[in-house]
């Protein structure tokens, strides 16, 4: 894991020093004009309602780019082929007959209840497009990483200090103990190299604290090595390079796609299933592009524009053999290699089904807070202990469902329990998930 | 009386051989070697690694293994680009198809997962059975090694475009010039494939198909012919039979595809019914074993024995030989005509008068039970006509030759008249799913695809039809022999369309194509199966005796081929679960041998010694047939007939198999005519010793000679069981205080209430156990059991979680009784070897038995191994330290110890060790890694499955829903799984029937697993 994040670090420096380059290399140069945001507000707005399903400004959809259609074609003629295109091509009009043809004869809806001043709103929003705002550079520094490091630094400190406290007194004791007993001190000036000198010697001749002293270091050193030996094999927060920075924070957290949308197996099968490329699809047709807001915080100070991220849709394009420019498909495929984050050991049997759909667990109660995810990490540890911890303390859910009638009536007298854990109804035998 | 059998696994226990003793005592018959690097004092003086130089590789090892545990791989994840709408990954899809490779012929389901296919089971909804030859064939899909890849040209690879061109313009070639070709085939047993092949035949009128299947059933066809004017084999419903008798015919086995579910139907004591089911045999056969009478006679005399039988019952004098038997078979007459309709008689004699006067027997007693309606169309072979194809090719008519799927080149007696002949062929193809000599032999090598990857259809029984589709997409450039043969005469219809348009108009009528599909089967109403009817013609069975009797040669020594249960005819050779597959009689894997009896193999000098590591070892014999002779290891079988030995068929394949698998001799050459009985055989002793991979030794009882229990059909009818001296299934004693006590009464556990929630229990009835071994090969294909090969066999370190146990019984008392009847050793040998000549067989299935009170649990230092509460002996393999002791201390023998890495391992070349091999591995289930134990684990993947669809669908468990990979294998009903909590499950009533025992039920284990004692018709009522 370690050489994996290792290389994650040195990419990001590369790719965040090459995102810099890119953004001195091009001059940003706004137009200033007058434009009038009520009435390119009310277009945009039925714009995305209304056509934004089949048309982009910039590039071809399903129909062509509007972008400037109004210094193409006469403002009549747009009104008359918006409003229902078939009347104006079964008038006979060649123009409409010719981008019928061109677009391989795909009726567009008509669109009778628009008012002329709807559609010239429409129109005046694809002549001006989008307004152009001040983007303000995210200048996130890279602090994060110290506020959580903070508490326990602290912590240490404060136990070291306790501990040299707790020796000096030992030694003043001893001291005092010394004195007490006669042997006098000719000199009474404090000198910190003679007091530890004396700790140390007072430490060496009494058999008491020499124990303890083994003993503690004994223990922490126990502690040291146990604590090391089991996190061996335990992945918690793998956070490997995917092929596509994909953001679960954009499709879960803020679009709010539901998770079994895309992990439809995990109600059906052991596996989550990670979503195959035609599911993508279903939604990527016709999103080739992410709004000119849109930043995906990689963390380190790594961020993702607009221009990175299209970049990524187009991987999809790629994987599912989409040919964006003439919207159709290649035949020729390439399946995405994603890394795999959440690895159970081959002697692990685990079922989502189980958790999601017969007990109804929440993905985010192993999984984390994935929608708050820009890039997904392995949450839990994963190790048996937090399976059997979760088994312990969860109460089966019951409710309506008639396999556990029975059971549950029996193990709830077994027990004297009103709602038995998942441990009681068995969930801790190793059979259960071994074989 | 019952009780006081001796039972018995090996010759060698009757002798009183102080290694079996020995070995009964050690549960792993190796030691460790240790011996061999430590005692060896020179080599120890001798060795260049000094104490440093060992600390230093320890120090080394031990860092690099913490190391390379420190950081874990990196593992890809690839979705599917498009997923297919019925493919969830994760969860298993089941297919309904059949099985139809020329020997084997069932309807099955198939399981797969994400698109492979992974295990074969009887579809039970169309009466389908499995054997492990059928259960073991999803396996053979795998062989990347056997498989045809690539359409190849003289060994060079062309395109099927230019191989459909070569040979269609070499066939219209032949066609102008009217030269004859052949179309050899086995038999498909199916009606699509009959109109493609006539098709074909129409488009090139020079083309003549012959039907050959390398072991023949010809004669009982021509038989059925000459009597009934239709050319098929009869059907025999022995589930309605009262009296069977069998001379030489394995209807168990292979005779006829196998009767096992109708035979065992007929046989349930609960009825009160039991068929009487006597066998007349010279070889120890699967049959035999399960016979209530076995009668013992040279291959010479069963055949003039069947004559006698004839003039019995008709009391028409007909040409015949008095032999030894003859009073038995008087008995049997009278039998037989006791049942009259009810009676029935077959033979396994490949002849047609033999064959014929079978028919005439069944036809004077009026059987019903042969059926000549729904008559069986497999086995269509015909000697003749591949007798004259053989003839042809000698004398050099017949220019072209297209074989399919078969092999005479290693399963004809003549087999150098093909190799020669078809060198010098104008066109020689073969279409074959595997490599074979035929194949190599021939001009053009087209792979077909495997029946898992085809369309199809089959016929097996008048009126029954089965569909075949394919359940992976074809795993290497294939084609099936439909498409192949619709694309050169000349038709570009896909088979799938066509076969679609051909059920339709001439099957379904107006059944759905779509509901025969999902069921694999249709059963076509009466009124089509009508015209089927026949009226037997008359036959002079004076002169078929006469010739029938001049066929016979007896001699000194007579020779019996027959097919092995895990074998069969060879196809399957390189199929590791099937040579690993313990033959039920004689317990051997990875050979074949020849069965001799006791008394000729002491003549002659032939033995089975113990080595000390308990593997068993032979001498060569010189079997001479005809001029031809083969060198075999002798196998002393106790229930061969004296002047008779055995040989099976379908081993000594060498060709394109793995080194591994090419073992056994090839017996084919001996095969003269295609006929089983060869007469004139002489043996001779050779020279060198052969290596036995035997599992018979090494599992002993331990003097624990109460394991059976078997019951005659009267005492079950009129004997208590629990009845202190009569008593068939008395319960067990121990001494407790000095004082006999039930030994329920007494434990050493503390009970647990096994009332809440499931308890799992499995019932094996011994009754209706025939030991064919398909719950065996079910169980290596669900629990990825590893196939260790033929050394490690040997020695015992074989892994099957569930093995079939062959006992031997005589009514006698064995060494012990004659000790005390003071006979001497010679005396007690001899006494002992008659008994042996003819002993009764039991079968018993042993598993892990799932203690509720288990020993294992109790010794395990890491508590790897521990109860759970749905009765399940639970196994953490990950926990498992390998300490054995746990083995050790299981009183049923039934743990494994994976001494090796199984998988990936070049020292076991088998299905775990290559990208395809593995497709077959069952994923819900680990695949076990060196230095861990493991045993059956009563298929907990399986029953954690049951319940969590239950959940799902949040409903309670259904009826006998739950199941485990034997039982569902089973076609008899031997086994049967499920909830005793249950109070509907069948195994719920089977655990408290008065047949049920526990083995070694005096150790007050409880285990989970019941068996149900034997009850065999004695017919004495």
């Amino acid at each position: 894991m370690k050489s994996v994040a290792l290389h994650n670090r040195l990419t990001r420096i590369l790719l965040r020093g090459f995102t810099i380059l890119l953004f001195f290399g091009f001059s940003l140069s706004s137009f200033s004009q007058d434009i009038d945001e009520a009435r390119q507000k009310e277009g945009k707005k039925l714009f995305k309602s209304l056509c934004a399903s089949c048309h982009k400004l910039d590039k071809k959809l399903v129909g062509p780019a509007l972008g400037g259609v109004e210094e193409r074609r006469e403002n009549d003629w747009l009104i008359a082929w918006i409003r229902n295109n078939a009347e104006l091509r079964a008038s006979g009009d060649k123009d409409a007959i010719a981008i019928f043809e061109e677009y391989n004869g795909s009726n567009m809806t008509a669109f009778p209840q628009l008012t002329d001043q709807n559609i010239n709103d429409i129109l005046y929003y694809t002549t001006v497009g989008e307004i152009k705002k001040e983007v303000v550079a995210d200048n996130t520094t890279t602090g994060g990483g110290s506020a959580q490091g903070t508490a326990p630094e602290w912590l240490i400190y404060i136990l070291a200090a306790a501990i040299v406290v707790a020796f000096l007194m030992i030694a003043s004791l001893l001291k005092q103990v010394s004195e007490l007993k006669g042997n006098t001190t000719p000199e009474t000036q404090s000198n910190i190299r003679r007091d530890l000198q004396e700790l140390w010697v007072g430490v060496k001749n009494n058999t008491f604290l020499k124990v303890m002293s083994t003993i503690l270091l004994l223990l922490i050193g126990a502690y040291v090595v146990f604590g090391t030996i089991f996190q061996v094999g335990v992945d918690q927060g793998y956070q490997p390079i995917q092929p596509i920075a994909f953001s679960h924070k954009i499709h879960a957290g803020d679009n709010k796609i539901d998770c079994q949308y895309c992990h439809s197996s995990a109600k059906h099968s052991k596996h989550s299933g990670i979503p195959t490329v035609n599911i993508c699809m279903n939604c990527h047709k016709n999103i080739s592009e992410v709004a000119e807001t849109t930043v995906v915080d990689m963390g380190d100070g790594y961020v993702l524009g607009k221009e990175e991220l299209d970049l990524e849709i187009a991987k999809i394009y790629k994987a599912a053999g989409w040919d964006a420019d003439n919207l159709e498909y290649t035949g020729d495929t390439k399946p995405i290699k994603w890394v795999r984050i959440h690895n159970l050991p081959d002697f692990v049997y685990f079922n989502h089904s189980q958790h999601v759909t017969v007990q109804g667990v929440k993905c985010q109660k192993c999984h984390g807070p994935v929608e708050e995810m820009e890039e997904l990490y392995q949450h839990s540890p994963l190790t048996m202990g937090w399976c059997i911890d979760c088994h312990r303390e969860t109460k089966v859910d019951l409710k309506g469902n008639e396999y556990y009638a029975k059971i549950h009536e029996q193990l709830a007298k077994k027990y004297g329990v009103e709602k038995v854990t998942a441990a009681q109804l068995g969930g801790l035998e190793c059979g259960k998930c071994h074989y | 009386m019952a009780s006081n059998k001796k039972y018995w696994k090996s010759v060698e226990e009757l002798k009183d051989s102080s290694i079996v003793e020995t070995l009964s005592k050690n549960e792993f018959v190796e030691e460790i070697p240790t011996d061999q690097f430590l005692g060896d004092k020179e080599t120890l003086e001798n060795t260049s690694t000094s104490r440093r130089d060992f600390l230093k590789y320890v120090g080394f090892t031990t860092a690099a293994a913490s190391l390379a545990a420190c950081e874990g791989p990196v593992r890809k994840s690839i979705p599917y680009v498009v997923k297919p709408n019925d493919v969830i990954p994760g969860v298993a899809d089941w297919y309904a198809t059949s099985m139809a490779d020329g020997y084997d012929f069932a309807n099955v389901l198939v399981k797969t997962r994400e698109g492979r296919p992974i295990q074969i089971m009887p579809n039970k909804e169309a009466n389908g059975t499995t054997s492990a030859r059928v259960q073991a064939a999803v396996l053979s899909l795998y062989d990347e090694k056997l498989r045809l890849q690539n359409p190849t040209k003289g060994g060079e690879e062309i395109s099927w475009a230019d191989a459909d061109k070569e040979i269609g313009a070499k066939l219209n070639e032949l066609k102008e010039a009217d030269q004859p070709v052949v179309l050899l085939t086995g038999t498909m047993a199916s009606p699509s494939t009959s109109k493609i092949v006539d098709e074909f035949l129409a488009t090139y009128p020079n083309v003549k198909h012959v039907v050959y299947d390398a072991v023949s059933e010809s004669g009982a066809a021509d038989a059925f012919e000459a009597m009934y004017g239709q050319r098929a084999l009869p059907n025999y419903h022995l589930d309605k039979a009262k009296t069977i008798v069998s001379f030489g015919a394995d209807f168990l086995g292979d005779f006829h595809g196998g009767f096992e579910k109708q035979y065992i139907d007929g046989r349930k004591p609960e009825t009160g019914h039991m068929s009487y089911h006597v066998q007349v045999e010279s070889n120890m056969s699967l049959t035999g074993a399960n016979a209530d009478k076995r009668i013992v006679a040279k291959p010479s005399d069963v055949v003039f024995a069947l004559i006698n039988l004839y003039k019995e019952i008709t009391g028409v004098s007909v040409p015949s030989n008095a032999t030894p038997i003859d009073a038995e078979i008087k008995q049997l007459a009278k039998e037989l005509k006791k049942s009259g309709s009810k009676g029935v008689v077959m033979t396994g004699v490949n002849d047609i008068n033999a064959q014929l006067i079978s028919l005439a027997i069944n036809r004077a007693l009026g059987s019903e039970i042969l059926g000549i309606n729904n008559s069986l169309n497999i086995r269509q072979g015909s000697d003749e006509q591949v007798e004259k194809l053989v003839s042809d090719l000698k004398s050099g008519n017949v220019s072209g030759l297209i074989t399919y799927n078969v092999d005479p080149i290693y399963t004809h007696a003549n087999s150098s008249v093909f190799a020669e002949a078809i060198k010098s062929l104008a066109l020689s193809v073969a279409i074959s799913t595997e490599n074979n000599e035929t194949v190599n032999a021939s001009t053009y090598a087209l792979p077909a695809s495997h029946f898992l990857e085809s369309w199809g259809d089959t016929h097996f029984t008048q009126g029954n039809y089965g569909l075949m589709q394919p359940t992976i997409q074809p795993l290497f450039n294939t084609r099936q022999l439909q498409d192949v043969l619709l694309k050169w005469s000349g038709n570009d219809t896909k088979y799938y369309n066509y076969i679609k348009a051909f059920w339709s108009s001439e099957i379904l009528k107006d059944a759905s194509w779509n509901t025969a599909l999902h069921n694999g089967f249709y059963t076509a109403s009466v009124d089509t199966v009508v015209d089927n009817v026949v009226t037997p013609r008359d036959i002079s069975i004076s002169d078929v005796a006469l010739l029938l009797k001049r066929s016979v040669n007896p001699s000194d020594f007579e020779l019996n081929l027959y097919t092995k249960t895990g074998l069969g005819d060879g196809k399957q050779a390189n199929n590791p679960w099937l040579q690993e597959f313990p033959d039920p009689i004689t317990r051997a894997s990875w050979d074949n041998y020849l069965t001799m009896s006791m008394a000729d193999a002491k003549a002659l000098g032939f033995s089975n010694p113990v080595k000390d590591n308990g593997a068993i070892d032979g001498d060569y014999a010189k079997v001479s047939v005809n001029g031809v002779s083969v060198t075999v290891p002798v196998m002393v079988q106790p229930g061969q007939a004296k002047g008779s030995v055995g040989l099976s068929l379908g081993y000594g394949r060498t060709f394109g198999l793995k080194e591994e698998m090419q073992v056994g001799v090839n017996a084919y050459p001996l095969y003269t005519n295609s006929n089983n009985i060869q007469y004139g055989v002489t043996i001779e002793k050779a020279s060198g010793t052969h290596k036995f991979a035997c599992t018979q030794v090494q599992k002993t009882i331990a003097g624990r000679h109460d394991i059976l229990k078997v019951a005659s059909l009267k005492e079950y009818k009129t004997v208590d069981p629990k009845d202190h001296h009569h008593g068939w299934n008395k319960p067990a004693y121990v001494s407790y205080d000095h004082n006999e006590v039930e030994a329920n009464t007494i434990d050493l556990w503390d009970e647990h209430n096994r009332e809440v929630g499931h308890h799992f229990n499995l019932s094996i009835d011994l009754t209706s156990c025939t030991g064919c071994g398909a719950c065996v090969v079910a169980c290596h294909a669900e629990n990825n059991v590893p196939v260790v090969g033929k050394n490690e066999v040997r020695v015992g370190r074989d892994m099957h979680w569930l093995r079939i146990d062959r006992y031997y019984s005589s009514e006698v008392e064995t060494r012990e009784e004659a000790k005390e009847l003071g006979l001497s050793r010679g005396e007690t040998y001899e006494a002992l070897e008659t008994e042996a000549e003819n002993p009764e067989v039991t079968f018993q299935p042993m598993m892990c038995q799932h203690c509720n009170h288990a020993p294992c649990e109790t010794v395990c230092p890491v508590a790897a191994t521990s109860h759970g509460r749905q009765g399940q002996n639970q196994m953490a393999y990950n926990r498992c330290v390998g300490t054995r002791y746990c083995a050790n201390n299981c009183p049923y023998r039934v743990r494994r110890f994976n001494w090796f890495n199984y998988a990936n391992n070049n020292e076991f070349d088998f299905n775990m060790n290559n990208e395809y091999g593995k497709m077959v591995l069952n994923p819900d289930v680990v695949v076990r890694s060196r230095g861990v134990m493991e045993k059956c684990s009563m298929c907990i993947q399986m029953t954690q499955a049951t319940i969590l669809k239950a959940k799902k669908e949040g409903r309670a468990v259904n009826t006998d829903e739950f199941e485990t990979a034997c039982s569902s294998a089973c076609t008899t009903g031997a086994m049967v799984f499920g909830d005793v909590n249950n109070k509907k499950d069948e195994v719920a009533a089977l655990a408290e029937d008065k047949r049920a025992y526990n083995v070694l039920d005096y150790l007050q284990t409880k285990p989970n697993v019941i068996y149900q004692v034997k009850i065999k018709n004695t017919n004495e009522a």
